[in-house]
């Protein structure tokens, strides 16, 4: 573009200036970036979740265990193509801090209810043949150092077993992966047989129920026609879809939503202030300079527009290098929070770059203004 | 002159002229006045939490769970355990002459928020009669105490005040059936009024078990802890660990604080840097709009040192202003909030605070932007050569 | 009609707070194509109004003004910047080139506004600096540069677009004498060679020697001699 040496002119007038604002845009967007971008990954999280899939737990409280009696019921529902089971096994590894999430299943059922999830044929066929059989998620087993063939001791912070031994001995027989990444692979999975024999307490229950149905249009009616089974009884449940789970679980935590915005715009109004007034000094400062601009034909308008292209060109490459540094730093500080494996969304990219530009109008509308209303005349004589 | 006189003739002279810098002046209010406010409200969110937490505990009751055990949902403690327990040395006596001694079974049960209608556990802890004495602050001030045997609850305030259908008359389930609400308690705005209680044996027997979670005593002082915890430690029987209840509830906390000190961390360096450079931009051009002026000055024969003391004030004075605009609007708009965290097996209500440590915590972290972001121009004010200086427009 | 410039009963004012201070009354004034006219007068005399004026700069009260075939007075604000982008070079006494570029992108804002392509204005840029005999010092910036030689790069800026008429407020004020003579020089070699058009307005008598024609703004009117002092 022609007019880019004009518009190069007015940011570097005052370096020192230009570089400052520039650094606090950068900074704001990049915390933009990381709140904003949290936020949305975890609607990236409930979007990914799965409606075929619905959960089933006690009506009671997660705490609350479910009767094994209860699938075969389940299974009989028209539109349920499979129901699987799992139960909590609270694991730690050699440490009670050292905890390892392990679930136990009922490997047959759970590889059908789970198509996400890619295991070998001959791990499920060592799952069935060895009763104290583990499989190991990708991810858990890179973290860990584990291998297909290890003695694994775990121990459990609720479980006691009926022959008052410790540890419960397993052996990693296989592994599981997630080929699309959407679903973790940081967990260890043990047959529920073996499982409910050893333990002390609560046999022949399950933690939760997993139903696989064939159309997600009618998991609402399902998950009703479920629910109405088992309605007034010891062990009613709540059945849901697992996207409608997450939407709930991440309720739970409280109003994020309304903490992240509050900040952000916070920040962004303080930020309007400090590029506002760069600018407006800027253009005080070059008061003449623009003066003779109009003497050589320049228009009123002309001159207000390389003003907001003055402050969108730094507003956006200033937020650019924000967002890129929220896009790099993002991923390890998801991962602290359990939400391991996902990017920066770009749908926070496009929208922090369309504030950028929005925020770069508004804080030079006042100075664009005072450039267009520039009166040569008085300009120029130094009034 | 003295050094101290030119200084503060400098500063004054400064000071006097900052009505005509109100642009660049705001800039450094402003920028403060965010950063202080937003790390306040984040601190606050933290620090309440906390408090409210460890409000639960107190320095003369012990707990004691399964040994290894992290937290009361990984504990199990027989009934022979619990006997020997009651029978340790330091535990004060209730009115009745009883040990004030609890056993708790803590179960939880899905309830749903008033505010947003979102579904979240609240705690239901079965407790002895002797709770009363183990906990003097738990007061009922609606209803009465539930009675033992019947499927009776108490609802804590904090609990009765974020959630729907837990007041007097309303039925809650539990595993076995309908359980009513029959007496409102207060316990001081803790852990404890964020839940419901019942009675120790009748939760078990619903919930068809024997062990409790933990066993929480009164000491008969602060200093009977250590003689507590060893009788039970060295006794061969038992396989317990024995906290003092505030350190159980630090120790609680603990998770908590650390995901929100990552928050109030990440967010406090972004802004604390724009605040800043902010604050550097800001001095900056005040310092060059007086470049003339300073130069003078120095021509005279001032010295450097009222230089750059007259900047760092100025730049102290905005940076207190801020500080002062940033706390008093997150006072405004949190200070008296009631909060609600939790998850699915418990929930905790609390009241952000917006305490004067914290203000003092915004004050210093102000002054710090403030004088990192003066004292550059300052320095640049200060050895600008004088002959420049004047020459310049 | 040669006549570049023609003024006729301007009359123009301003008003500074609830005082209404008339500054130019009623001038009449022609300038041919081809001359070099001096204005000279004391501060305050309206000299510089005039050349704004003329310039178009601003618009009279009452009057016609007609420049390069223009009614200047009935013209927009809008349509007075496009004409003068079109007729006018301007000359400033504090040069106001842009410091951050170089003396080749100084000389370049005024086609910036033409249609001409990139290799045009390079071409024409080359040419009026080398007409000012900057060609030389074309990527040096003003801060590089001294006084005389930054007014040469605001005389290649004025000339780039080829206008008919330059107009120069106090061009060597703040000059010393021997670069003020080159300076005027150069002027004068661009009305004699290039037939430029030429106002300038100018307190220094020894600059208004170089013109052809002087005239004599004092109290908002005009004459051919200054006041006391005989013609």
């Amino acid at each position: 573009m022609k007019y880019l040496p004009l518009i190069w002119a007015g940011l570097w007038r005052k370096r020192v200036s230009t570089v400052l604002t520039m650094l606090c845009v950068v900074f704001a967007f990049a915390l933009f970036g990381l709140l904003h971008g949290f936020s949305a990954a975890l609607d990236g999280i409930i979007d990914a979740m799965s409606d075929t899939r619905l959960r089933s737990m006690s009506r009671v409280n997660i705490t609350q265990p479910l009767p094994l009696a209860h699938r075969a019921r389940m299974q009989m529902v028209p539109g349920v193509d499979e129901v699987s089971y799992y139960n909590f096994f609270a694991g730690y590894y050699q440490d009670r801090r050292n905890s390892i999430q392990v679930g136990a299943i009922d490997i047959a059922s759970f590889n059908a209810i789970y198509p996400d999830i890619k295991i070998e044929p001959q791990y499920i066929e060592a799952m069935l043949h060895t009763r104290n059989g583990a499989l190991v998620g990708e991810d858990l087993a890179k973290e860990q150092g584990w291998k297909v063939g290890d003695r694994l001791p775990l121990g459990s912070a609720v479980w006691t077993r009926k022959d008052g031994a410790e540890n419960w001995d397993f052996e990693i027989v296989g592994s599981y992966r997630s080929p699309s990444g959407r679903v973790p692979t940081s967990e260890l999975w043990i047959n529920y047989d073996y499982f409910d024999e050893a333990r002390a307490a609560a046999n022949g229950t399950v933690t939760l129920y997993f139903l696989k149905i064939h159309d997600s249009a009618s998991a609402a009616a399902i998950s009703e026609r479920v629910d109405a089974l088992f309605a007034n009884s010891t062990n009613e449940t709540q059945t849901q879809s697992e996207k409608d789970w997450v939407r709930a679980q991440i309720a739970q935590i409280g109003d994020i939503a309304f903490f992240v915005n509050a900040i952000i715009l916070a920040v962004m109004f303080a930020l309007c202030f400090v590029t506002g007034n760069t600018m407006m000094q800027s253009v005080r400062a070059r008061i003449p300079e623009l003066a003779v601009l109009k003497t050589y034909g320049f228009s009123n308008t002309a001159v207000m527009s390389l003003v907001l292209a003055e402050s969108v060109i730094l507003c956006s490459v200033a937020a650019a290098l924000g967002i890129g540094i929220a896009a790099v730093i993002s991923p390890p500080i998801y991962r602290q929070f359990g939400a391991g494996g996902l990017n920066l969304p770009v749908a926070v990219v496009a929208v922090g770059m369309g504030l950028a530009i929005l925020f770069a109008i508004v804080s030079a509308s006042l100075p664009a203004l005072r450039a267009q209303r520039l009166s040569i005349v008085d300009a120029l004589a130094g009034r | 002159m003295s050094v101290f006189r030119q200084i503060s003739s400098v500063t004054a002279m400064n000071l006097r002229s900052m009505p005509q810098r109100i642009g660049s002046s705001s800039v450094i209010v402003v920028g403060i006045a965010g950063v202080v406010g937003v790390l306040l409200s984040v601190f606050a969110l933290t620090r309440s939490l906390s408090d409210a937490v460890l409000a639960t505990g107190s320095p003369d009751r012990a707990i004691v769970l399964r040994s290894g055990a992290t937290g009361e949902f990984s504990s199990t403690l027989l009934v022979d355990a619990v006997a020997t327990i009651k029978d340790a040395p330091g535990i004060a006596r209730g009115e009745d002459g009883k040990p004030a001694v609890t056993a708790d079974f803590v179960a939880a049960v899905n309830l749903f928020r008033k505010e947003d209608g979102a579904r979240a556990g609240l705690s239901v802890r079965g407790v002895d009669p002797a709770v009363m004495a183990v906990r003097p602050e738990i007061k009922i001030v609606d209803g009465r105490l539930f009675a033992p045997g019947l499927r009776e609850l108490i609802v804590g305030r904090s609990a009765l005040q974020e959630f729907k259908d837990v007041g007097v008359g309303d039925g809650v389930q539990l595993r076995d059936g309908r359980w009513t609400v029959v007496g409102v308690f207060e316990s001081g705005r803790d852990a404890n009024e964020s839940s419901l209680m019942t009675d120790s044996a009748t939760l078990l027997s619903a919930y068809q078990r024997t062990a409790v979670n933990s066993v929480t005593v009164r000491l008969q002082s602060e200093g009977a802890f250590d003689a507590f915890k060893t009788a039970l430690t060295t006794n061969p029987t038992l396989s317990v660990s024995v906290e003092r209840e505030t350190d159980f509830y630090r120790r609680q906390s603990e998770d908590a604080n650390q995901i929100f000190g990552i928050i109030g961390i990440a967010v406090g360096v972004f802004m604390s840097l724009g605040a800043i450079f902010a604050a550097l931009n800001s001095m900056y051009s005040a310092v060059t709009v007086r470049t003339r002026e300073i130069a003078t000055l120095r021509a005279i024969g001032f010295g450097a040192g009222g230089v750059i003391v007259s900047v760092l004030v100025e730049a102290l004075i905005l940076a207190l202003i801020g500080a002062a605009v940033g706390a008093a609007l997150s006072w405004i708009l949190f200070n008296g909030n009631t909060v609600t965290l939790g998850d699915s097996t418990g929930s905790m209500v609390f009241d952000m605070q917006i305490t004067p440590s914290l203000v003092v915590l915004g004050v210093l972290l102000a002054c710090s932007v403030g004088f990192i972001g003066g004292l550059l121009p300052a320095v640049r004010a200060a050895r600008l050569p004088v002959a420049t200086a004047l020459r310049a427009i | 009609m040669t006549a570049l410039v023609s003024i006729k009963q301007v009359v123009k004012g301003y008003t500074r707070g609830k005082q209404r201070v008339e500054v130019l009354h009623s001038i009449d004034l022609t300038v041919e194509r081809g001359e070099f006219v001096a204005l000279m007068g004391p501060s305050g005399s309206g000299k510089t109004t005039l050349l704004n004026l003329i310039g178009g700069l601003d618009r009279p009260d009452r009057g016609e003004i007609v420049v390069a075939g223009e009614r200047l007075d009935q013209l927009s604000s809008g349509q007075l910047a496009k004409w003068r982008a079109r007729n006018v070079g301007f000359i400033f006494q504090f040069y106001n080139l842009l410091p951050v570029l170089t003396a080749e992108r100084n000389v370049e804002v005024p086609l910036l506004l033409t249609k001409l392509s990139a290799a045009e204005r390079r071409r024409n840029v080359a040419a009026a600096l080398e007409l000012v005999g900057l060609a030389d010092r074309a990527k040096h910036k003003p801060g590089e540069l001294s006084g005389g030689q930054q007014q040469r790069v605001a005389i290649a800026r004025a000339l780039v677009a080829d206008p008919t008429l330059l107009v120069c407020d106090e061009p060597t004020g703040d000059l010393d004498r021997e670069t003020s003579e080159s300076i005027l020089k150069l002027l004068e070699l661009l009305n004699e060679h290039q037939h430029k058009t030429i106002v300038m307005v100018t307190h220094d008598p020894r600059a208004a020697h170089f013109a052809s024609r002087r005239l004599y703004v004092d109290k908002g009117s005009l004459a051919n001699a200054p006041l006391g002092v005989a013609a």
